[in-house]
């Protein structure tokens, strides 16, 4: 069975990556939110943000990335539920093919839907201004970062869509990521912030991801904060994954 | 696919057990489908006729008692079990946005067939979908989705195909179009065993037909020998119709629930 894995899985991506060509709106409302936000902040609450940095839209942007993916991976909680309601889900487990295929199709789909996503407001960003020095070799950590980012949220993605009794709860679970980079030093550095906020501002993941990507864009020395992201990162996607991987196997057995 | 040819039948069914938290659904079903054969589960909504389905399939354990498709224990070789099988579910499980042909390529590709397209161009036109085979599944009337979904279940010609009340919320014309298909199938020599609520259907269908009721098989039998269970009434009368039989066996408290009737108001689900 583990032997057809990846072809059962490309079949199965390929299949909902045309779910989202037949949809484009799914990329577009991915990315219209963090754009709307991107605008609002920059043009205007910016002015008025004393961000220590000389191109507010430049140090706004990791945050802003965090919430384009914050928002997209609710749409694999969806498409997972959809498949569940459908019954196509229980007609691919009957199939001889490799089960856990189904799941890693629609986190990859998620993976790519997401980039593009990311593309886009990046494309924006540097209409707006967003200018970075990076060399390629710190572009590709940022690259690495928000993929690792973007499946750690994935499969977070898949317990609600495999549990939910609704298409509304599906999506739901998103909004607290959502609200996640707003109590960090996404839009505003977090020196500002009373004690307790700011205690756990500064140890929520959200904030050593952006400071990470940060520096790697304006081209500061990373330090330590690279290697709490990265940890955040993988402890998430391990944690996630499990949690997945069970919930999966219970419903089917 | 490679399914080795096993002996005995095809679906082999003994002592079934399966609860829900502290709901018994199943109290010990028996039953054998013979290869080549159409059989029917009749039961009313509720009465556990899916929860045998999906511990057929694979996708559900059962508590206890052993249940086996073309000769494979679907608890211990649940691979070779879905190497041999085909499950059409009771809602209609297509790709409402791929077209009708992506949908059945889709499937040949999962199965690891080779040449999905022509097997695909072949099963549209086997069931009359080839005008509609590049529109989009969503655009069909609940009829071509169901003959879409037995055409997805075909490919790789499994040796037996499950059913799961396969014509429940269609028109008369689409339940008509899928009593054909499924005689079809059986003269083609795949094993078909279906559920369904309509006792019409299984009449029409069935070679043999078992009454699931609380939990248990309390009728299995052909048509003729389930007729015999009542004797004819009167000499106008045309002798027991499989209602009358069916309401005799489960008793009558059950007059209100599982008259026939009924299932029409359950067509809207």
């Amino acid at each position: 069975m583990t032997t057809h894995f990846f072809g059962d899985t490309a079949v199965l991506t390929g299949r909902s990556l045309r779910h989202i060509t037949r949809s484009l709106d799914t990329i577009i409302t991915t990315a219209i939110t963090p754009i709307a936000m991107m605008l609002l902040f920059v043009y205007v609450f910016g002015g008025a943000i004393d961000s220590g940095s000389d191109s507010y839209v430049t140090y706004l942007l990791p945050g802003i990335l965090i919430i384009t993916i914050a928002s997209g991976i609710s749409y694999t909680a969806y498409r997972l539920f959809l498949d569940k309601q459908s019954g196509i889900f229980e007609r691919f487990q009957s199939m001889p093919i490799a089960r856990s295929s189904v799941l890693w199709a629609h986190v990859l789909t998620s993976l790519v839907a997401n980039l593009v996503s990311l593309g886009v407001v990046v494309l924006v960003a540097l209409v707006m201004g967003f200018r970075s020095g990076a060399g390629p070799m710190a572009w590709l950590a940022v690259a690495g970062m928000l993929v690792l980012f973007t499946l750690a949220l994935t499969w977070m993605a898949v317990i609600p869509g495999l549990t939910a009794e609704s298409v509304d709860g599906a999506g739901a679970f998103a909004y607290p990521l959502i609200f996640l980079p707003f109590v960090s030093s996404a839009f505003v550095p977090t020196e500002t912030m009373p004690g307790p906020v700011r205690v756990f501002a500064e140890n929520q993941p959200v904030t050593s991801i952006v400071n990470a990507i940060r520096d790697l864009l304006t081209q500061q020395p990373v330090g330590t904060e690279i290697w709490i992201a990265l940890a955040w990162c993988v402890g998430i996607l391990i944690v996630a994954y499990g949690f997945a991987m069970r919930t999966y196997r219970r419903r089917i057995s | 696919m490679t399914t080795t040819h096993v002996q005995g039948p095809a679906v082999h069914v003994q002592g079934l057990e399966k609860s829900y938290q502290q709901l018994p659904v199943l109290r010990g079903v028996d039953f054998d489908v013979a290869r080549g054969s159409i059989f029917a589960l009749l039961g009313s909504n509720g009465a556990g006729k899916t929860t045998v389905v999906n511990i057929l399939s694979t996708l559900l354990r059962a508590d206890a008692g052993t249940a086996s498709v073309n000769g494979f224990d679907v608890a211990t070789q649940a691979a070779e079990v879905r190497e041999s099988f085909s499950l059409t579910g009771q809602f209609a499980a297509v790709d409402e946005i791929l077209s009708g042909r992506e949908n059945l390529v889709l499937v040949a590709r999962l199965r690891h067939l080779r040449d999905p397209g022509t097997i695909a161009d072949d099963l549209l036109e086997r069931f009359a979908l080839t005008d509609a085979g590049a529109r989009k599944v969503s655009a069909y009337s609940g009829g071509m989705r169901r003959r879409l979904d037995i055409a997805m279940s075909l490919i790789g010609n499994p040796p037996v195909i499950f059913l799961d009340e396969p014509t429940t919320g269609l028109d008369p014309q689409g339940r008509l179009e899928v009593w054909r298909t499924i005689k079809d199938l059986a003269g083609g020599g795949t094993t078909v065993m279906l559920t369904t609520q309509y006792l019409d259907e299984a009449e029409q269908l069935a070679g043999r037909i078992a009454i699931l009721h609380d939990g248990r098989i309390i009728v299995n039998g052909t048509l003729s020998e389930l007729k015999q269970l009542l004797p004819p009434a009167n000499v106008e009368y045309v002798g027991p119709t499989l209602e009358d039989i069916f309401l005799a066996v489960v008793g009558d408290s059950d007059r209100g629930s599982s008259d026939a009737a009924d299932s029409n108001s359950k067509k809207g689900r």
